[in-house]
């Protein structure tokens, strides 16, 4: 009789060396997971640290002195005239008289040619031209002095978030000492605020990092997938329910599916490479275009519908097809009276899929052209135009700190649409999800 | 572009909905006769009325597209003709703006403007009228036509059939447009650099100057730089994935509780979700500057575009990818070959490694040959991470360049579109594209025998 | 003739798969070298008891099993048990034959190779012959050893899985529906093999087959409805069974 405990010594040993070598495996196995895990959490974690404070912003408060003989001295209320006055003098006059206005600089003091450039320095580039803007919205201002609230230069506002090491020589920082004492002045008079960054959804592109906002890579994403959406969602359905439902078995069928899976797993570039040479230099499309770069997206986006839409029709069991086709339906009824029908939430959910792909894309738009300093807000699918991922790369290359941050929050507004997207696709998933 | 005859058709076919309905319902008796609803009689004479007469507008609109421009071309006088190719046809272009009312930088000839405008009129007129006339032609004649004989039910689903059958074709179409435009420029390429120097060559540096008058061919273009690159980067990011992914799938597959794989899988999925760019960014801007540091607190010289940095956030990028492919094959393995090996009292791990991988091998083979296939063709990661530069290194802290990042450096920015550069481009594509198609069509070929060896 | 002796003891066992109860209180005692058989229509609970005996119902999370199931006076449900050392002792055979996609010598010698049951190669192969003979299987296979298990016949290969089974040298050998997915002449093989093979073993067989359990067994248990209806000698089941239920079964009233 032999009891299934008592074995022999060599045994044990042996056993006891199968089971720690289980254990390592499963150890390899948690490693796994967790380095996983560790990597989406710095990916995710390293973007948002950078990217949180680019939806913020800093301004200043000043006053400016709309000086009637710098304007329009004679009274001429003429658009012209005013436009083309010396803004950029009104606004540097009253840029001077700001450390006045907290008492830095006793009255009639001057300053040096060194240090107005660098007081200069404090504020946007952009803000002679808003003030402008300001005054031609009404022209009553003209001769008084208005309270105005304008950005701040980058440096300021990436000082004040700490991303200026002050501890470097004066020569290597951004700022100098004593800019970094008037902003701290300008601070303790609440001259200096931080507020939400709605440059960042209203603007198009610019060269200055506190005037450069996302609206116009918004458009440009919106108008290409729009495109996208519109040739690939119904070439997508006719192309499955020909395959699955009519298409006979030959080898022009073969073909076509081989064709489609491996169209599905080639380099994104190559499509940029197509697009370049046929879209652009074959049909003369404009280059630059949501039109051109939402084609080689609904291209690219094909394989992905077609494939989740045939999955979704060959859900839908044969005895539906049957009851119709029993009543006297045609095949071409049955399919789409019953199949298609049924199987629409499932090339839906493909479609979003697909759709989001094509949001992040960046590189055949590249080919395209569509990564290009683009300042105005396309308004039609022929203007010139970047998307989302395109805006993120642009910046990305920006020299300037203030863009680091407009970067990572771009990402964050790209990643959320992508969330929103996937999520409504699970949803739709969820919700019409059939057990036959 | 929309004139009147557009519309006009378009008008008419509407109406012919209503009109075929109303004969179909005098001349048929639709109880007895089975050629279908009334519905059925509308539209198949919307389409007659509407389907040959568009597509006789297309061809004529293409054709005299063509036409126009040649035309033009003759009718400029010669001694303003310019005798290169590519300037003449900015001039034709700018003769076209003026002649729609826009201004040119440069002088046009009146008489080719005044001529284009005529050819356009009498194009465009040309066109109206044929079409119009088209469509009522063929909207009286089959208005006539609808009687008991005609079974517009099946014609209807008969022309359905034709739209999906042309649908379905657009893949193809989608792969014959990529291989003929890589082809045609890759053998303009082969006619400037021979496939030898190319294939074999030591030296990739295309951004040499070429001024007018040189020959192209001056530019150097040995693309074994680029290659070496490209799969020193691939192995670091597989040396990465291969292992994580595979663990990952193995764990979540074999020993994962129901809850874990719940949320752990959809996590790893995440990753897969996040675009490319954002990929390149994080290497950019936060895996290179810290192997960077690192590196040089170890005393190693490093450059900030390292192909470990590339490398190794491509791993991350392809973690899922490998990791959900190999779950989809192991799962795929049947349930009775593990109740067999536990049977005999093998451990988990026992049954993993001589059972289950063994037979999920040909399956995980396949997932990897599709991951490299993707590494290779990543673009977005390298082009802002790895360098420019074409060196023959293995020094994975060194900086490399791959085919992507050359395709996008020589293809974007301005560039004359002939140069033996913008060529060199479509070549490297060329490349990537054989070397991707095979790694696919043979994994997809594995996949799918798998798939029917275990189902 | 030996008087019997216990192999595995059954007590009190009740199996759940999740809130469904799928044995109730069954008790049985298996004796060493004989065959028993465990009939009754199908989900009756038959294969779940079966698959006790060497904890494969483990696999299923949702499974719960609670009594006692002695084999040779150990409690094999304890939770401390080595489960690896249970299936060496407990081999089994399946429904559907399922050898490894490898050679016919490696589905043979995984078990010993795994358990480090030989010293060296020329035992390995030792084992392997051995098993295969006992499983009668040697003459048809020697000669291409190396071919793919996957390869042979139906019957073959799950002639081949019990040469799998026994190459561990079990106690017991459990088999569920060892026969259903073969023919006659190859079922009649098997049975054949059930004889020869309760000399060293301890067998208990699965059975939808009235005929086949009458024929191989000395022992039958009928279940139904994850209830022990009746147990005895194979023939007192067969030709005057205490309970309806069984008689009405075995003579095809239901099931």
């Amino acid at each position: 009789m032999t009891n299934i405990d008592v074995l022999e010594d060599k045994k044990d040993k042996l056993i006891a060396k199968r089971y720690s070598k289980e254990k390592r495996f499963i150890l390899f196995g948690r490693l796994a997971i967790s380095l996983t895990i560790i990597f989406l959490t710095i990916l995710l974690g390293s973007i948002v640290l950078r990217g949180i404070s680019g939806f913020t912003t800093t301004t200043i408060t000043f006053d400016v002195n709309l000086d009637k003989k710098l304007i329009d001295p004679e009274s001429t209320n003429d658009k012209k005239i005013i436009s083309s006055a010396r803004w950029r003098k009104i606004t540097r006059d009253s840029i001077y008289n700001v450390l006045n206005e907290i008492n830095l600089v006793m009255n009639g003091e001057v300053l040096s040619k060194a240090e107005q450039k660098s007081l200069v320095r404090l504020f946007s580039r952009s803000s002679e031209y808003q003030i402008k803007d300001i005054v031609m919205d009404d022209l009553s201002l003209i001769g008084k002095t208005i309270n105005v609230t304008l950005p701040a230069a980058s440096e300021v506002d990436q000082f004040l978030k700490g991303r200026i090491d002050q501890s470097l020589p004066e020569d290597d920082r951004p700022l100098n000492n004593i800019q970094i004492s008037w902003i701290k002045h300008m601070v303790d008079n609440d001259m200096i605020n931080r507020t939400f960054n709605s440059n960042l959804f209203t603007k198009g592109d610019s060269r200055n990092a506190e005037e450069a906002g996302i609206l116009g890579a918004l458009m440009g994403s919106f108008f290409a997938l729009l495109i996208c959406l519109l040739i690939s969602f119904p070439l997508g359905v006719m192309a499955s329910v020909y395959l699955e439902e009519f298409a006979p078995k030959n080898r022009l069928t073969d073909v076509i599916e081989v064709n489609i899976n491996n169209l599905a797993a080639v380099p994104s570039i190559v499509f940029g490479l197509l697009g370049l040479a046929i879209f652009l230099n074959v049909f003369n499309l404009p280059r630059s275009s949501p039109l051109a770069g939402g084609l080689v997206l609904a291209l690219m986006t094909l394989p992905t519908i077609i494939i989740s839409s045939r999955a979704a029709i060959k859900a839908v069991p044969p005895s539906i097809r049957e009851a119709a086709m029993g009543l006297g339906a045609s095949k071409m009824q049955s399919v789409t009276h019953h199949v298609l029908p049924l199987a629409m939430p499932g090339m839906l959910t493909g479609t979003i899929i697909g759709l989001a792909q094509a949001l992040g894309e960046t590189a055949p738009l590249l080919m395209m052209g569509m990564v290009a300093f683009i300042v105005d807000v396309p308004q039609s699918i022929t203007d010139p135009a970047t998307v989302l991922p395109a805006q993120i790369f642009l910046w990305s290359d920006q020299p300037e700190r203030g863009f680091e941050e407009k970067t990572a929050a771009a990402i964050m507004v790209l990643l959320g649409f992508l969330l929103t997207m996937n999520a409504l696709a699970v949803f739709l998933r969820n919700k019409f999800e059939r057990k036959w | 572009m929309f004139d009147i005859s557009l519309y006009f058709i378009f008008l008419l076919g509407l109406s012919s909905y209503y009109i075929g309905k109303n004969r179909a319902k005098k001349n048929i008796n639709l109880i007895t006769e089975t050629g279908g609803l009334e519905s059925h009689y509308g539209m198949y004479l919307v389409i007659w009325t509407i389907l040959p007469a568009f597509i006789f507008y297309l061809i004529w609109s293409v054709i005299s597209n063509y036409l126009i421009k040649e035309a033009t071309l003759g009718s400029i006088p010669n001694d303003l003709l310019p005798n290169n190719l590519s300037m003449q046809k900015l001039f034709l272009d700018s003769i076209i703006v003026v002649a729609k009312g826009g201004s040119s930088l440069s002088k046009v000839p009146e008489i080719s403007v005044a001529f284009y405008q005529n050819f356009a009129f009498y194009s465009t007129l040309g066109k109206s009228i044929s079409t119009i006339s088209i469509s009522l032609i063929s909207f009286f004649i089959f208005y006539k036509k609808i009687d008991s004989n005609v079974r517009a039910k099946n014609f209807l689903e008969r022309i359905i059939l034709v739209f999906l059958f042309i649908s379905s074709i657009i893949a193809i179409m989608t792969t014959v447009g990529i291989i003929l435009s890589l082809i045609v420029e890759t053998t303009k390429f082969f006619q400037d650099v021979t496939i030898f120097e190319y294939f074999f060559g030591l030296l990739w540096s295309p951004q040499m100057a070429l001024r007018e008058g040189q020959v192209a061919a001056e530019g150097s273009f040995g693309a074994v730089p680029v290659f070496a690159g490209t799969f020193l980067i691939t192995i670091i990011a597989m040396a990465l994935a291969g292992p994580v992914g595979l663990f990952s799938a193995i764990y979540l597959s074999e020993y994962a509780s129901k809850n874990t794989r719940k949320i752990v899988k959809p996590t790893i999925e995440v990753l897969a979700g996040v675009p490319t760019v954002v990929y390149g960014f994080f290497a950019a801007l936060v895996v290179g500057p810290f192997i960077r540091r690192t590196s040089e607190s170890f005393g190693l010289a490093s450059s900030s575009e390292s192909a470990l940095a590339a490398g190794l956030v491509m791993g991350i990028m392809i973690i899922p990818f490998i990791s959900s492919l190999s779950d989809d094959v192991i799962n795929s393995v049947p349930q009775s070959l593990r109740e067999a090996s536990f049977g005999v009292g093998a451990t988990k791990s026992e049954t993993i490694k001589k059972v289950i991988i063994p037979a999920a091998l040909p399956g995980i083979v396949a997932a990897f040959m599709l991951a490299i296939s993707r590494a290779i063709g990543e673009t977005m990661i390298v082009v802002m991470a790895a360098g420019l530069s074409a060196k023959l290194t293995a020094n994975p802290l060194d900086s490399v360049t791959t085919v992507t990042v050359q395709i996008v450096t020589l293809l974007v920015g301005d560039h004359e579109f002939d140069s033996t550069k913008t060529m060199a481009a479509f070549a490297l594509g060329m490349t990537l594209f054989a070397i991707t198609l095979i790694l696919n069509i043979y994994a997809i070929r594995v996949v799918k025998k798998y798939r029917e060896k275990y189902d | 003739m030996i008087k019997e002796q216990t192999k595995l003891d059954i007590d009190n066992v009740d199996v759940f798969y999740g809130k469904k109860q799928a044995i109730f209180n069954v008790d049985l005692e298996i004796k060493k070298n004989q065959v028993t058989a465990f009939i009754g229509p199908s989900g009756c609970g038959k294969s779940t008891l079966l698959r006790c005996f060497n904890r494969m119902n483990d696999l299923i999370d949702i499974c719960k099993v609670s009594g006692s199931i002695l084999l040779d006076s150990v409690n094999i449900l304890d939770k401390k048990l080595d489960l690896v050392r249970l299936r060496t002792k407990v081999g089994m055979v399946f429904q559907k034959p399922n050898p490894f996609p490898k050679s016919i010598y490696d589905n043979v010698a995984y078990g010993p190779k795994i358990h480090g049951l030989c010293e060296d190669i020329s035992e390995l192969d030792e084992v392997v012959e051995k098993s295969l003979k006992s499983a009668g299987l040697w003459n048809e296979v020697k000669d291409r050893l190396n071919e793919p298990g996957t390869g042979i016949s139906g019957g073959q290969q799950q002639r081949l899985c019990i040469a799998r089974a026994i190459a561990t040298n079990p106690d017991v050998i459990l088999m569920d529906e060892p026969c259903s997915a073969l023919d006659p002449i190859a079922t009649a093989r098997v049975e054949e093999l059930m004889q020869e093979l309760k000399k060293n073993y301890t067998i208990i067989v699965v059975t939808h087959n009235m005929q086949q359990a009458a024929r191989v067994s000395e022992k039958t248990a009928f279940f139904h409805l994850g209830h022990l209806i009746e147990f005895g000698n194979t023939e007192e089941i067969f030709t005057s069974p205490n309970e309806i239920k069984t008689q009405d079964y075995i003579t095809g009233r239901f099931g």
